[in-house]
């Protein structure tokens, strides 16, 4: 016997992943479902010395099927035939959650509902009694409230006892006769009536799912099953114009009946989040307190988290002296202390500020706010071609462009998809920042302030100009339509919060920590070693012996290149190297001036070195915001959206920077 | 009938027809959108995206959208 599967399913935001994460605590994993990059998360649970394996499916309205969610639930629930699907309905909002619900009972799955936040239900004046929800359904209803651990162990309770149990079936009164003729057909295919479920066969033909015709097609009775569909339809079409229509309307009117039943109580609030949305959706509000609470979670962001950064800096600067220097071996202290630890150290300077902006963000997504942000921003989006909740991605990737990239999978479409993962990286990373200060400081003193803050305004610009373009060019036609769910303004619910800002900044970790922490490694590596052999770590801070190594060699390749923007060969190694991760930029621009990687002293060096003028360092400043994202963001593009598209990325964003680094050279020179 | 963009905010309506394709009705009807349910405007600026409600729900739909929902004002 195989093990006893457990499914999890329910509308988006009805809180699945809190109970997810409380049935299989720490035993779960995270894959991707076969052939799509849609998250898997499966987990065990045990219960009284029973093993269940527990499947996370993807938040959805319904089984229709006609997103990539929405296909994979289905196909789940109807091929992997689960011994027991626990829908997670949100009590607050009944009637639209029973759809799934519903939909779950056509095709005959074994449900249990966990009728969840039954708090927020009660705040907003609606109580409903479990045990007439209960009976109306026939499925077993299991009150909770999961962010305070209510219901948990009932939960558990309820699937240990109803495995096995026979769901009852659904019937729909000016149906039944119709679905019956045709289900006697179908059952004449012994493989198909034992494949899926008759009935549920039989009601997705009557409503014309492309999906089940394509199953029916495979079958010996298909001639009859076909005769016998137009047959019935014809009758049923005498009675009502649109099959599909009516369907749904027998499934909401079902509805309706059980509500009525079920909900005992009801009185009529203006609620809290009504208030809040008088002024967080206001025509002409709106947008400046979007503007204000993004300007605060950054100020938040960095002002917090700097000491934090300050203390890892030091920290490693301390252990790679203290390591190095109890270590005889030039070449193996050098490799530990310049280029393993101080690789270590350039990635986890960042952690802190990306772990406090993603704190932010699942608190404001928590909160509700970020669905009001789309709503708010999707006029401006739409503008540009983009659809209003390309908006979260786009702000997260000031965070780290890698987990921003795969929260476009909020986006159903696929054009609007791959169109925000293609503009993403023109949003200014933290790691572009210290390139950023350091040449607004040798150039700009006095004006750092305005000069950093064009560079992000010159990438968000950017990107809305060229996705406004390629809207044009390669995605024709609209965004698609805009439609989303505005959750009620939640409590913080602190356990969520955390968990969701400790998943995305483990993806940073894992993705881009490798990358970057090997590219740190090869660049110690080019710069120690030359076409003459090893040069002994005095090269990192020799700036004559530095120019005998591999790196010089590849900047003096490089820096024809670069010559009508006037750079040199330093600058054209930095460059290269930032192709890496940006991280790694400042500290070869240190290393090749001979400073090391303080950013006060690279920008003195800079600024003396008599290479740049202000003109050509605000190109490098556009030309480091522009080319080419980090390979950890060209890694997961890749993987969201495939190589076709990642190196159509690469190559565009080339293209871009060099003409507007050009562009800036070449105004610049005449307004000089 | 009226297209859903054009009522005031405050105003109630029940919904008549949905003009579009089956994606579109698939994707109306799981939110709740169906003919013959009662909607509620609860935003509507005559620009951008409109936000209604329908029982406890309250959904944010683009104006292109809410053209092709056709409604009966009570």
């Amino acid at each position: 016997m195989g093990e006893t599967v457990i499914a999890l399913i329910g509308n988006p935001n009805v809180g699945k992943t809190t109970i997810f994460n409380a049935l299989t605590g720490l035993k779960q994993h995270v894959g991707n479902w076969p052939g799509v990059t849609v998250e898997k998360k499966e987990g065990e649970l045990e219960y009284r010395g029973r093993k269940f394996h527990v499947v996370d499916l993807p938040g959805v309205y319904a089984l229709t099927a006609y997103s990539i969610d929405e296909k994979i639930a289905r196909d789940f629930i109807v091929r992997e035939k689960p011994d027991l699907v626990v829908d997670i309905v949100d009590a607050s909002n009944l009637q639209r959650n029973l759809y799934l619900t519903l939909q779950l009972l056509e095709i005959g799955a074994n449900v249990v509902v966990a009728l969840n936040k039954v708090d927020l239900a009660e705040e907003k004046g609606i109580k409903i009694d479990p045990k007439r929800l209960e009976e109306a359904l026939g499925v077993p209803v299991v009150p909770m409230v999961a962010s305070k651990g209510e219901g948990i162990e009932e939960i558990k309770k309820a699937i240990a006892e109803n495995l096995g149990r026979k769901p009852k079936t659904l019937r729909y009164p000016n149906f039944e006769p119709y679905i019956e003729r045709l289900v006697k057909v179908i059952e004449l295919d012994g493989k198909l009536a034992g494949d899926y479920n008759p009935r549920w066969l039989a009601i997705k033909l009557l409503e014309g799912d492309e999906g089940i015709r394509g199953i029916i097609e495979g079958s010996e009775k298909r001639d009859e099953v076909m005769k016998e569909l137009i047959n019935v339809k014809k009758e049923l079409e005498r009675k009502y114009e649109d099959l599909e229509l009516a369907f749904a309307d027998g499934r909401y009117g079902l509805i309706d009946q059980i509500t009525k039943r079920a909900i005992v109580a009801r009185e009529e609030r203006m609620t809290f989040s009504e208030m809040l949305d008088e002024v967080f959706t206001h025509k002409y509000l709106g947008i400046p307190i979007f503007i204000g609470i993004m300007w605060a979670t950054f100020k938040f962001t960095f002002d917090v988290s700097a000491p934090f950064s300050d203390i890892i800096d030091w920290f490693f600067g301390w252990l790679g002296d203290a390591v190095g220097s109890h270590i005889a071996n030039d070449a193996l202290a050098s490799l530990l202390r310049d280029g393993i630890i101080a690789g270590l150290g350039s990635v986890l300077v960042f952690l802190p500020p990306i772990a406090f902006l993603f704190l932010a963000f699942s608190w404001l997504e928590d909160s509700g706010y970020m669905a009001r942000a789309a709503f708010v921003m999707d006029r401006v989006m739409h503008r540009f071609g983009l659809h209003g909740k390309s908006v979260i991605p786009m702000i997260m990737g000031f965070g780290c462009n890698v987990p921003a990239i795969m929260a476009t999978r909020t986006l159903e479409d696929e054009k609007d998809r791959i169109l925000t993962i293609l503009v993403n990286p023109l949003m200014s990373c933290p790691a572009r920042l210290p390139i950023y200060a350091v040449f607004a400081g040798a150039f700009f003193a006095g004006k750092e302030g305005t000069v950093i803050t064009s560079m992000y305004l010159l990438g968000i610009g950017l990107a809305l100009v060229i996705a406004w373009l390629f809207r044009k060019l390669i995605f024709k036609g609209e965004p698609s339509y805009f439609i989303m769910e505005l959750p009620p303004y939640n409590r913080p619910n602190w356990r969520g919060i955390l968990g969701a800002t400790w998943a995305r900044t483990e993806k940073f970790l894992k993705k881009a920590g490798t990358v970057i922490f090997g590219g740190v490694v090869v660049v110690w590596l080019l710069s120690v070693t030359g076409p003459s052999g090893y040069l002994g770590s005095e090269a990192l801070e020799n700036g004559e012996l530095l120019v005998k190594s591999w790196v010089a060699v590849l900047g003096h390749a490089l820096q024809p290149l670069f010559s009508p923007m006037g750079w040199d060969w330093k600058a054209a190694v930095a460059l290269f190297f930032g192709f890496i991760a940006k991280e790694i930029v400042v500290g070869t621009l240190g290393v090749l001036y001979g400073v090391g990687g303080e950013e006060t002293a690279v920008s003195h060096a800079i600024a003396a070195s008599g290479t740049f003028t202000p003109v050509t360092a605000y190109a490098f400043m556009a030309f480091s915001l522009i080319y080419v994202p980090c390979v950890a963001t060209i890694a997961v593009i890749k993987g969201e959206a495939g190589w076709k598209w990642a190196l159509f990325a690469v190559a565009y964003e080339i293209i871009l920077a060099y003409l507007v680094a050009l562009a800036i050279v070449g105004i610049g020179g005449v307004l000089a | 009938m009226a297209p859903l963009s054009f009522l005031n905010e405050g105003a109630k309506a029940r919904i008549v027809q949905i003009v579009g394709g089956k994606g579109v009705f698939a994707r109306l009807t799981a939110l709740g959108l169906v003919p013959g349910r009662e909607v509620r405007v609860v935003r509507n600026q005559m620009a951008g995206p409109l936000i209604v409600a329908v029982d406890d729900t309250q959904i944010a739909l683009g104006r292109g959208l809410a053209m092709k929902i056709l409604v009966e004002v009570e």
